[in-house]
């Protein structure tokens, strides 16, 4: 109860029940002991409580169901007036078993009519109207909010009302009263509207509006909250979602028309209000691309924004804002003159005529000079010339380059096109009267092409002094697939063992076009190279026959054939370990690895198996027969008689031959040996040795590589010692045989250790160069690849 | 009273008294194999069956079979769930232990399968073929391609192994490979001749091979040295097995003199000279953990055991 003294001095609240004054006479009252403390119902009967914890009053007789007779179950009865089925044959309730304080108020299932808040309008609280109000302004016709006071509840909240009693009034703000003058506090719509909601103070407001004296203080101001509508679901700001009513056009779904929420779509239907847009059929909406009904494709169906949407500063709009930004009709810019800060008026567009060309005018684009550096193919020769001829570039490039490298008059040239000459030629232009600058530019020019060309014609000369004055009939037939291209090589090949300097230009077919004849040409040098008739690096490759003839074996990994004799001897001496086992790299498949349940050790690999052994199927193997053998060992011979007969006629010679003949000179010079085969062995190795030496004085390669080496040299001397008595005994048997075994040891002795061959294998496979022909790997030993790299690099 | 001291440790036991015979009346026993622990045994037959006894009871539980040609050796998992089998017919089956239904059907080796083997956890089979390649057949998807083909080995494929992540195979290009699934890493040791059965030891430090030199060698795992070498036994030309005893005190051998040779591991002597019978003992296996051995020759296993029981005769 509230008491509410609005005396002269004091103005104050209480709230609650006020106790009695105490008398100070009175003895001190008994507390009721709590067996005395009863509860009775509401018919007064007494109710027994149960307690904090089991909670309620009892219930029946002695907290059982039923009376004091105890239970009884019902009897089915059934009369004329009172038929059975309305009390037993319908199934029971959960209220057949509730009592009557359970309906009540406060009752578990309260059967009174009771107002809930989901159907209280919200009216009484003027406040939140009028936010509302203000915040659907832009969308709805004013007054709209109006409807709702209409619909009134009886009753208002506990708060408003305990206001109310201190003496607020509807409209007015909370707090100490002010001195001010008054306003009007009411809204307007709600006095247009026939004063719906007479404000509790209104009169008297008014009354005073006139004169506001002096003495008289106002109720503050009332503040318009503004409305959060809270945001449901997870969409992002502004989002609306698919309104399954604008689907069908026009007469679809009949929404509820729900009048409390202020942008409702429906509702400004009801008043009157178009739709913003025209709506066309179909399924529309954000997150959502064209639906099926719709039918034009035109229309933008993924929300664009921009920023020029947004104010970019924090201030209030100007209200006499005469811009109207980028959309402003044509006619009101001009007419006001004011235009946006950073934007001018439209201006129809100033089209100027195209310039006049001048009569000497070609369309031909002239390259400037400096592009001639891109043209790595051309030899130095050229270069030359093109330097301090007439300063046109020959179109024919006798070295090398693609498509690429192949500047727009060459590409003319294979089209057909007669090359312009003169002027205005696409060829490269060098005016006589050259300044110092350009002079110095065309000659470091020049080098450059020059180190590039050189490589090519490096191979050339290699693949010449290779080939030159061999009378091999045995041919390696790489283009076997395209017999015109294995005829050209043949007849290169021909020509090379002519000793034919020209001898690429001259077999190669005229009729290709010249970047089919470049790559051609890279591949007969390079094929050339590869298949060079037995240098002696090469015969020194080939194992004995007699492990072949031991096992049938086709298939035979390269790595480990050389050791399989060091192997066996090792395994006949029971020494198993080192030189018995081998280990390589080994890839697992990854789901293998996940069955078993252990990591991959190579989780980046992407290959399954043994990456080191490859089985080729052009592998030497499949070329050689073993009687070439025999053949080789002849043409090894030949070749370093031929090779020191014309070196003076070639000086562009490999450095290796040029030491197997300087070997051979000065073996010759010291001795008059009776046997050549042991001549011919001893300068193997002693060329070995010496390349070994330049091989140090050059690079310094891993550390692997010279453990191979060193390694096997150490073998050597040791293998080289057994040969000797070896030989003693195979000198008798004949001189093929002992081509056999002088074959063999060479490949023996220069294969070390497994581990370390291997690993040098590994370790000079970078510097090979790119021949990436995998006949190359399949022919070489390890040691010896990198050593033939090195003479290729010397020369 | 005074405490006796506890007796000493007795001296391993070798299986040296027979204890049974069974026929197995399924042509010639191709292989004998005990299961994960050691309380059933596997029969692979020429007669194109397999079948699973109990030791004990020495009873016929299932005959398998659905393979086309000669069984030649057969692996249970761990769990006893699931039987492999391979065989001449160049399959390997994959067999449910309850119903003797084919579970799976592996093909794709090009010549017989000599030997096949569950890895632990029974997600892989691994089989060794005549055709020189190891294949890791899935168990657990529907694939029936090898998950990995091990085509490293130069002529047939006669023994392999699996301890956890390592693979042990034996072929008769007289190398043995050890694949190390978790280094990534093949290890071949050279043994010269062609190998036929190749084991780890129970410490996973050592394996075994024999090969046809009539010689078994035990070799270090980690170098590839040779620890012992053990001679005295036949072994010239078929593929018979080897083992080591479950305590890794003894190494045995099949021989083809009808006997099992049984050497102390570590001084090499002969221990045990076991006489089967006048023809080859072909296959072996030694159980798990007690000391108990089975041996086959032509249609009958025998079970050998440490102490002497009442023999019962030709079940």
């Amino acid at each position: 109860i509230m008491a509410a003294d609005s005396d002269g001095e004091e103005d104050f609240v209480s709230y609650g029940t006020a106790l009695e004054p105490l008398e100070e006479d009175e003895p001190l009252k008994k507390p009721i002991p709590l067996h005395e403390q009863t509860v009775t119902d509401e018919k007064g009967r007494y109710k027994r409580f149960h307690g904090a914890f089991t909670g309620g009053f009892s219930a029946g007789y002695f907290n059982t169901v039923g009376s004091k007779e105890g239970w009884t179950p019902s009897t089915f009865k059934s009369s004329r007036q009172q038929k059975a089925e309305k009390q037993h044959a319908r199934p029971a309730r959960p209220e057949d078993f509730m009592d009557e304080e359970d309906f009540g108020e406060h009752g578990i299932a309260p059967t009174e009519i009771h107002r809930s808040d989901e159907f209280a309008s919200g009216c009484r609280n003027e406040t939140a109207e009028m936010a509302r109000a203000v915040n659907a302004q832009a969308s709805l016709i004013p007054g709209d909010t109006l409807l709702e006071g209409f619909i009134r509840a009886a009753s208002s909240s506990i708060g408003v009302e305990l206001l109310r009693r201190m003496g607020w009034k509807e409209g007015q703000g909370v707090g100490p009263r002010v001195k001010r003058k008054a306003r009007k506090q009411t809204s307007d719509s709600s006095r247009a509207y026939g004063c719906v909601l007479p404000p509790g103070g209104s009169e008297e407001s008014e009354d005073d509006e006139e004169f506001a004296p002096e003495n008289v203080t106002f109720a503050p101001k009332d503040v318009t909250p503004v409305d959060f509508t809270p945001r449901l679901g997870v969409q992002g700001l502004g989002y609306r979602g698919l309104d399954p009513g604008m689907a069908l056009l026009g007469q679809a779904v009949p929404e509820h028309v729900d009048l409390f929420r202020p942008q409702s779509e429906s509702r400004s239907k009801l008043f009157g209000e178009s739709s913003r847009g025209k709506r066309r059929g179909g399924v529309a909406g954000q997150a959502f691309g064209i639906g099926a009904l719709e039918d034009d494709d035109d229309e933008e169906v993924y929300h664009k924004d921009s920023m020029s949407r947004y104010d970019t500063v924090l201030a209030e709009e100007d209200p006499g804002d005469s811009l109207f930004g980028w959309t402003a009709p044509q006619q009101y810019g001009k007419t006001k003159g004011e235009v946006l800060e950073g934007s001018f008026l439209h201006t129809p567009l100033q089209i100027f005529p195209p310039p006049i060309l001048p009569s000497n005018y070609r369309p031909m684009h002239r390259r400037p000079g400096v592009e001639v550096s891109r043209m790595s193919g051309i030899s130095s020769a050229l270069a030359e010339a093109l330097r301090t001829s007439r300063g046109h570039m020959v179109t024919e490039d006798p070295q090398k380059g693609g498509r690429h490298q192949l500047d727009a008059g060459q590409r003319g040239a294979l089209l057909g096109e007669s090359t312009q000459q003169g002027k205005d030629s696409t060829t490269v232009t060098f005016p006589l009267d050259l300044d110092f600058k350009t002079n110095n530019l065309t000659v470091a020019m020049a080098s450059g092409m020059a180190a590039a060309a050189s490589s090519g014609l490096r191979q050339q000369q290699e693949a010449l002094a290779a080939w030159k004055g061999k009378t091999s009939t045995q041919t390696f037939r790489p283009f076997e697939n395209i017999p015109s291209k294995q005829a050209r090589y043949e007849q290169y090949v021909s020509r090379l063992k002519q000793g034919d300097q020209d001898a690429l230009e001259q077999s190669l077919d005229s009729g290709m076009t010249e970047w089919e004849r470049s790559r051609e040409r890279e591949e007969f040098v390079r094929a050339s190279i590869l298949y060079r008739p037995s240098s002696s690096s090469l015969s020194s490759r080939f194992t004995s026959a007699k492990q072949q003839e031991d096992d049938n074996q086709v298939e035979v990994s390269r790595d480990e054939e050389g050791d399989v004799d060091d192997k066996e001897a090792a395994a006949k001496m029971k020494m198993f370990g080192k030189l018995t086992r081998e280990s390589f790299e080994w890839h697992p498949d990854k789901l293998l690895c996940k069955r078993f349940n252990v990591p991959h050790p190579y989780p980046e690999s992407v290959m399954v198996g043994l990456p080191k052994v490859k089985r080729d199927k052009f592998s030497v193997f499949n070329f050689l027969t073993v009687s070439d053998s025999q053949q080789l060992i002849g043409e090894l011979r030949l070749q370093t008689v031929d090779v020191s007969s014309d070196r003076n006629s070639h000086p562009a010679l490999s450095i290796h031959t040029f030491i197997v003949v300087l070997l051979v000179q000065k073996k010759s010079a010291n001795q008059e040996s009776s046997d050549e085969e042991e001549e011919e062995e001893e300068e193997e190795e002693e060329e070995e040795e010496e390349e070994e030496e330049e091989e140090e004085e050059e690079i310094r390669p891993p550390m692997d590589l010279f453990k191979a080496i060193f390694s096997g040299s150490s073998d050597q001397d040791s293998s080289s010692s057994e040969e000797e008595g070896d030989k003693a005994e195979e000198e008798k048997k004949g001189k093929t045989d002992a081509n056999h075994l002088n074959l063999f040891s060479i490949g023996t002795t220069s294969a070390s250790t497994p581990t370390a061959s291997a690993s040098t294998a590994s370790a000079s496979t970078p510097t090979l160069t790119p021949a990436s022909s995998s006949t190359l790997t399949g022919l070489l030993h390890p040691p010896l690849r990198s050593f033939s790299f090195i003479i290729c690099r010397r020369v | 009273m005074m405490a006796f001291p506890q007796p000493k440790p007795e001296a391993p036991q070798l299986p040296q008294h027979l204890h049974r015979t069974i026929d197995c009346k399924q042509g010639a026993v191709r292989a004998v194999r005990f299961n994960a622990d050691g309380n059933y045994l596997l029969t692979c037959g020429s007669d194109k069956s397999l079948k699973l006894w109990s030791v004990k009871g020495e009873a016929l539980l299932k005959s398998y079979s659905g393979h086309g040609y000669e069984v030649l050796d057969a692996d249970s998992s761990y769990d006893n769930s699931q039987i492999c089998s391979c065989s001449s017919d160049k399959t390997v089956i994959l067999w449910d232990v309850g119903t003797g239904q084919v579970t799976r059907k592996l093909r794709g080796h090009a010549g017989k399968v000599n030997c096949v083997q569950f890895n632990e956890e029974a997600t892989v089979i691994l089989s060794g073929s005549i055709d020189g390649t190891v294949r890791c057949w899935d168990t657990r998807s529907r694939r029936f391609e090898p998950i990995q083909v091990l085509d490293e080995a130069r002529d047939g494929v006669s023994s392999l192994k699996v301890v956890q992540h390592e693979l042990l195979t034996g072929s008769v290009d007289g190398r043995v490979r050890r694949y190390d699934l978790r280094m990534g890493q093949l290890h071949v040791d050279y043994i010269g001749s062609p190998i036929t059965c190749v084991c780890f030891s129970q410490d996973g430090q050592c394996t075994l091979s024999s090969s046809l030199d009539s010689t078994v060698r035990l070799l270090d795992k980690s170098t590839g040295e040779m620890l012992g070498e053990y001679t005295g036994h036949k072994m010239k030309g078929y593929k018979l097995d080897c083992c080591l005893s479950s305590k890794d005190t003894h190494v045995l051998s099949c021989s083809e003199d009808g006997h099992v040779y049984c050497w102390d591991l570590v001084e090499g002597s002969l221990s045990l000279k076991l006489a089967v019978g006048k023809a080859v003992v072909q296959s072996l296996s030694f159980h798990p953990t007690e000391t108990c051995l089975l041996t086959a020759m032509e249609g009958k296993v025998q079970v050998w055991g440490p102490n002497p029981e009442e023999t019962q005769e030709d079940v």
